[in-house]
């Protein structure tokens, strides 16, 4: 992958995968411990122990298309190449929750890359999923959260209507 | 903070007025973006941004786009998938944002699909 918003646009994928109907996304950083930390939360099915504990080798997967699962390997990989690390929680029936920190001055830490893109792709590939996402990067805080925005549009355009996927996607390129 | 205020969701919501009704249920065309790691890693969203900007543009009311999974052929990558109702879906592969927006023009909106892009037309000859 070559930035963190396409590892999100990732793993965001697994927790679709695993019936989610909301799914955090955090991204905040702490310049005191130079720490850059994502987060995912889904509501969806969640791992048992077992599943846990394998879910991180490459050869695992519950796809039926293929035998390797990359996602999860991938992540954890760039966050070990600059000094962060990989942390999963999870309980069948609650969800999971991924964490990956990365040491945020390291020279491989990969750029962020387009949030605005990775969230429109989300919401245009599972419009009935609501997402909530926040950000506090450089002093900008985002917040983008699909519930309020399927209040407002009130059941006449759809989540992934392409001008509501427009304007989200305007609404990050005000940001940088 | 940044965020989507009520005042900018009113104003498409108005914009939009009595063209978005077909989305919701019926639709003639159906592209999906394959959006498992392996299309990701080779450029799924930007061909998904693509056909976003062509949608727009179009101003049709009758195409969805949406995402799936990976189809097991990983090193076709980026995928899309071209439903068009009433025909056989078509498998395309290796694409960029000028195929796709070829595809958009030829395929989704002309109803001719581009064989040249696609994964296979037919299984066998006999010549």
């Amino acid at each position: 992958m070559e930035d963190l918003s396409l590892h999100i646009l990732d793993i965001v994928e697994n927790a679709t995968a695993a019936d989610a109907s909301l799914i955090f996304i955090g991204v905040v950083e702490d310049l005191g411990k130079d720490l850059l930390r994502i987060t995912v939360k889904d509501n969806g099915r969640g791992m048992d122990p077992d599943m846990l504990e394998k879910v991180r080798d490459p050869f695992i997967t519950t796809r039926t298309t293929r035998k390797v699962g990359l996602g999860l390997s991938l992540l954890e990989q760039s966050a070990l190449e600059c000094g962060g690390e990989l942390v999963i929680h999870s309980k069948p029936g609650e969800g999971t929750e991924v964490t990956a920190t990365f040491q945020r001055s390291h020279i491989d830490r990969k750029p962020m890359g387009d949030m605005g893109a990775t969230l429109v792709a989300l919401i245009a590939g599972n419009p009935h999923v609501d997402f909530l996402y926040t950000s506090d990067l450089e002093g900008e805080e985002v917040e983008l959260d699909t519930r309020v925005i399927r209040v407002e549009l009130d059941g006449l355009m759809s989540m992934n209507d392409p001008a509501v996927l427009k304007m989200i996607q305007e609404l990050f390129k005000k940001e940088q | 903070m940044a965020k989507l205020t009520v005042e900018d969701l009113k104003k498409i919501k108005e914009s939009a007025k009595g063209t978005v009704s077909l989305r919701q249920g019926d639709y003639r065309v159906k592209i999906m973006v394959h959006m498992g790691t392996c299309g990701i890693a080779a450029g799924a969203r930007k061909i998904m941004g693509a056909f976003l900007d062509k949608v727009q543009e179009s101003g049709s009311t009758d195409v969805i786009l949406t995402s799936s999974g990976c189809a097991g052929l990983c090193n076709h990558e980026p995928m899309i998938t071209v439903e068009v109702k009433g025909s056989a879906p078509v498998k395309y592969i290796r694409l960029d944002t000028e195929k796709a927006q070829r595809i958009f023009d030829e395929h989704v909106m002309g109803d001719s699909p581009v064989a040249e892009y696609a994964l296979a037309v037919g299984s066998e000859t006999t010549y």
